[in-house]
């Protein structure tokens, strides 16, 4: 059968298979690795990409359902060469490991700043505990999105602490404490 | 060692907070610093195994086993080849005639490629299906029609060893039984005296269940055999390339030189990604009988059922002791449950791999271990999930065996602790049963960690509620974590000693490449890595560029596991950065007409001590060395050095967690509330990532205690077989982490740093447990087994703790 949808802004044709999955389409079809897929069962998040603007999980959803809509995935969050503040947030505050989960996390983050710019750390936890993450325990991910709310520009705003290398990797949560052998 | 190199190290622990920063603002050395490799997969542009396509590229799926033990009577390929998307359909009769239906294991046994005779696991490998695309290549495996006699399986791996049990391993001749392995190691007689002579004796048994890592990306493989020029690319999900090459030499007869292997960007590890599974050889073979690229990538079921699982350990610990608290001795008996085909990725002289450094961090009198493994018919693996090679079983089971120890003498835990821990001055310590501790301050970590948790006010707030009849728990666990394999000479893997290579070349304007033998799955080596070399030559981490994971562009080495990356390879990185400096040196010298020896080094320059204005960068001296200066008899021009490091000894991080966990008495939900851990893992040379690598362990301690296990039903299917079965953490599981460190430096390693990868995944299971039964004091309870779901809490309650690796209905 023939689909036709819009993909990150523009309209893409082509003939799939009725049972081919979502995030098989955009990434065996429209060379659109970067959303990706971890499970068998719509556990792991791996795969969510943005349908008609809502977050979805794309191994989840057939091709053949996002026909005549518009899909968003990780591909479209940086504009002009321009990360967007939830990107900067996850390499400011170390929110990604293997970098598998990323994708997925982003396209919810930016979900939910969009309607709530200012989430508590609690909100963002359960934003986010659809998906899965073995490698960064969370708490990284979790200041990362702080980070995108205090800098909803980006680090274009705030030049200088964008750039410093010291800022904490977890402000708000958990704490730290050092001693050094003499 | 001496006092200066020791010394050296320790500046080199403080240099993070002093480290000089390039133009870019990154420290020149050890510091805080952005990773480089999140730009790439911060854009959705990383390169995993499935990212990869190629022209004309096929793809193969595999029919696994539905029966845990069966015969195989026959098996009809012939639907699934009339199949008009279908290009192959392999058995393992096809292999048989090829001489590869059998795969050397990592641990010297064998395994099936795929079944011939009959199957062993549930999920085993019988048919592999080569097709035009995926859901082509699923459809005909539908069409394979097997039929099969199924056997009585062995599924209980203390029963494995029954006189009348069904033998597994019928393939091996002679074998009469489920066998595999006896190890010792210890003093038996010297621990019977001791506990003859003791107090108190406590025993306990307890299992270490079945796990799995479970990383995001599953496992895969994209094969091209090129016939033209005979050579083999295969891109491996691999944590150890290299090592993947030469077994791949092995079991198909191929020329190495012949073969590459690509470890691609790799959506975590955790040690799934060490041993060679037979989809990788399917790949492999498709390619060759297709002529075609073949890609065959897991889905969730088949990594959770077939690949690499992890603990399986079925312990039965004392501990000897005096009225007064002090530990004397320490004995355990192991049954060790390997699955059908004994595939730990173990270095050979470890059948068990590290689990007689089970003394923990404590001053024993004697120590026994005793480690039987069995064959069972479940999925072969063994070593795999960040445990360093079963230390975190030998953790769990020491700090278990303290608390159980504690309990009896109505001592306070972190009392009994204090009381018995290695004390400074005791370093290096030899123990029972023969590892060289190379440096610590234990008591100083517990310490901190007690203050951070606010140890006392705990208690008093516990006290409260028990009186309110809250559920408040808190435990604590100590570790002594021991990576960084190893000595080549002991420690080997199928004979490959466990040394690794590195290679550092400058260029003529001062930027750099070093090529590493071990790949990263997410630590971040293409910062950390420049980072070493930054600290040593000064030459800006940005300018610095990493080449991993790619056997045609490394040296040698055995690859990233057991937390060996750091202690192992960034020693190969640091000694290579050091000959580099050693030979600007005297391209220095040369250039300013004066002896070497009058040459000083700071801060990236060599310059004429006593006159810092008269010397040479380190990018000044790379275009010397690549210019027509003439340089001293015997010095070659350019700037490059290679390295093979031999660790001298394993590294020895260690670190005190406590947790404190709220019980629901109605339900026995556990809610981990606070978790503080301090980690002592040497110098930091990016504590940003080593946070970050803490972090996750933590979450998979908090995990493997509350959730995660791969169970089996009496017949042998797997009951973890997918993420709705098998439950991991999310952030909804994990409290904020609360982090402290101590620094205390390696002696023998040339940056004193001693690895994090696997600390805390090591550390934190004990805690949570210990938590949780202290927080069901009220009801007697003095042990219940991992994972503790609020039905086994709920049991626990009811003084009937379930076995949880088996559901027995
Ligand atoms: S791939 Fe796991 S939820 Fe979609
Ligand atoms: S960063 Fe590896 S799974 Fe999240």
């Amino acid at each position: 059968m023939q689909v036709t949808m819009t993909v990150n802004g523009a309209e893409v044709t082509r003939d799939v298979e009725p049972r081919l999955l979502l995030v098989h389409f955009v990434r065996d079809h429209l060379g659109l690795t970067g959303t990706h897929w971890g499970c068998d069962t719509s556990n792991c998040g791996a795969c969510v990409l943005w349908m008609d603007g809502e977050p979805v999980k794309s191994c989840t959803v057939l091709a053949a359902m996002a026909a005549g809509r518009s899909v968003r995935t990780v591909e479209d969050l940086a504009r002009d060469g321009e990360l967007d503040p939830v990107q900067q947030g996850f390499m400011q505050c170390h929110g990604l490991q293997c970098g598998f989960c990323t994708p997925g996390m982003l396209m919810t983050a930016r979900h939910l700043l969009d309607r709530d710019p200012d989430p508590s750390e609690a909100t963002i936890r359960e934003a986010i505990s659809g998906q899965l993450c073995r490698c960064t325990g969370y708490q990284n991910i979790v200041a990362a999105v702080r980070w995108a709310a205090e800098h909803p520009h980006g680090a274009a705003e705030v030049d200088d602490e964008a750039v410093t290398q010291s800022a904490p990797a977890a402000p708000g949560e958990g704490r730290s404490e050092t001693e050094v052998s003499a | 060692m001496t006092t200066a190199e020791t010394d050296a190290a320790r500046a080199d622990a403080e240099a993070g907070a002093t480290a000089p920063r390039s133009a870019a603002g990154n420290p020149i050395g050890f510091g805080r610093m952005l990773r480089k490799e999140d730009a790439r997969f911060l854009r959705g542009r990383g390169r995993y195994l499935d990212d990869i396509q190629l022209p004309g590229m096929l793809h193969g799926a595999i029919l696994r086993s539905p029966f845990a033990h069966a015969r195989i009577a026959a098996i009809d390929t012939s639907a699934a080849e009339a199949h008009p998307k279908v290009t192959a359909v392999i058995t393992g009769a096809t292999l048989e005639s090829l001489g590869l239906a059998w795969m050397p294991t990592l641990s010297d046994d064998v395994q099936a490629v795929l079944a011939t005779d009959k199957v062993r696991f549930q999920g085993q490998e019988v048919a592999f299906v080569v097709a035009e695309d995926r859901y082509a290549a699923r459809d005909a495996l539908e069409l394979i029609e097997v039929d099969y006699e199924p056997l009585e399986p062995v599924v209980d791996a203390r029963r494995a060893l029954d006189p009348d049990a069904p033998v597994i391993r019928s393939d091996v001749e002679g074998k009469a039984d489920n066998h595999v392995f006896d190890w010792e190691s210890g003093d038996p007689a010297r621990c019977d005296e001791v506990f003859a002579a003791a107090d108190v004796v406590v025993r306990q048994d307890m299992t270490y269940p079945r796990s799995h890592p479970a990383p995001l990306e599953t496992c895969g493989s994209v094969a091209h055999m090129d016939p033209v020029t005979g050579k083999l690319t295969a891109w491996i999900t691999s944590q150890a390339p290299h090592a993947h090459r030469t077994v791949y030499a092995l079991v198909a007869g191929l020329p190495e030189h012949k073969i590459q292997v690509i470890s691609p960007d790799i959506g975590g590890g955790f040690g799934n990604k060490v041993p060679i599974y037979p989809g990788y050889v399917l790949a492999v073979v498709g390619s060759i009988v297709t002529g075609a690229p073949v890609k065959w990538v897991e889905d969730r079921s088949e990594n959770l059922m077939s690949t690499g699982f992890a603990r399986d350990y079925h312990m039965r610990g004392e501990i000897a002791a005096t009225r007064d608290g002090r530990i004397l001795g320490l004995r355990v008996d192991v049954v060790a449950d390997h699955g059908a085909f004994n595939a730990s990725a173990n270095p050979s002289k470890y059948p068990a791999g590290f689990f007689n450094i089970f003394t923990g961090s404590y001053d024993l009198q004697a120590a026994h271990c005793k480690v039987t493994g069995v064959y069972t018919n479940k999925a072969p693996g063994g070593v795999a999930y960040a445990c360093s090679f079963r230390i975190t079983e030998a953790v769990y089971l020491v700090e278990r065996m303290v608390d159980l120890l504690a309990d009896e003498l109505g001592t306070d835990p972190a009392e009994l602790r204090m009381r018995n821990l290695l004390r400074p001055e005791q370093f290096p310590y030899r123990t029972q049963t023969g590892w060289e501790y190379d440096s610590g301050d234990y008591p100083r970590a517990l310490r901190l960690a007690l203050d951070m948790a606010g140890y006392d006010e705990l208690r008093a707030e516990q006290a409260e509620r028990r009186a309110r009849g809250e559920l408040m728990g808190i435990g604590l666990s100590f570790f002594t974590e021991g990576v960084g394999a190893g000595p080549r000479k002991h420690m080997d893997i199928l004979g490959l000693g466990m040394a690794d290579g590195c290679e550092l070349r400058v260029h003529p304007t001062g930027k750099a490449v070093v090529r590493l033998s071990v790949q990263t799955q997410g630590q971040g080596h293409e910062t950390t890595f420049a980072q070493i070399v930054a600290s040593q030559l000064g030459i800006p981490p940005e300018d610095i560029e990493v080449v991993h994971g790619d056997t045609d562009q490394t040296p040698f080495g055995l690859g990233t596991y057991g937390s060996r990356s750091t202690p192992v390879s960034g020693a190969a990185a640091a000694v290579v950065a050091r000959r580099v400096r050693d030979k600007a040196r005297l391209v220095a010298a040369a250039a300013l007409e004066c002896s070497p020896d009058d040459l000083e080094w700071e801060h990236g320059r060599w310059h004429v001590r006593g006159d810092p204005s008269q010397g040479r960068t380190i990018q000044e001296i790379a275009l010397l060395a690549h210019s027509s200066l003439e340089l001293p008899e015997g010095v070659e021009g350019h700037l490059d050095a290679s390295a093979v490091y031999n660790p001298p000894n394993l590294t020895y991080p260690f670190g005190a967690y406590v947790c404190v966990v709220d019980v629901d008495p109605g339900t026995g939900r556990v809610a981990v509330r606070r978790f503080v851990a301090v980690d002592d893992c040497g110098p930091r040379i990016n504590p940003m990532i080593v946070e970050g690598q803490i972090h996750g362990g933590l979450a998979d301690g908090v995990g493997m205690a509350l959730m995660q296990a791969i169970a089996f039903d009496e017949d042998g299917n797997c009951l973890g077989g997918s993420f709705m079965d098998y439950l991991l953490p999310t952030a909804m599981e994990c409290p904020p982490w609360e982090l402290g460190e101590t620094v205390t430096p390696s002696p023998h390693h040339p940056i004193g740093a001693k690895g994090i990868g696997e600390s805390a995944t090591v550390g934190s299971p004990a805690a949570v447990v210990n938590a949780v039964i202290d927080a069901l004091e009220p009801f007697g309870v003095r042990h219940a087994d991992m994972p503790l779901t609020p039905a086994q809490v709920w049991l626990a309650m009811q003084g009937r703790p379930a076995r949880t690796d088996i559901a027995v209905w």
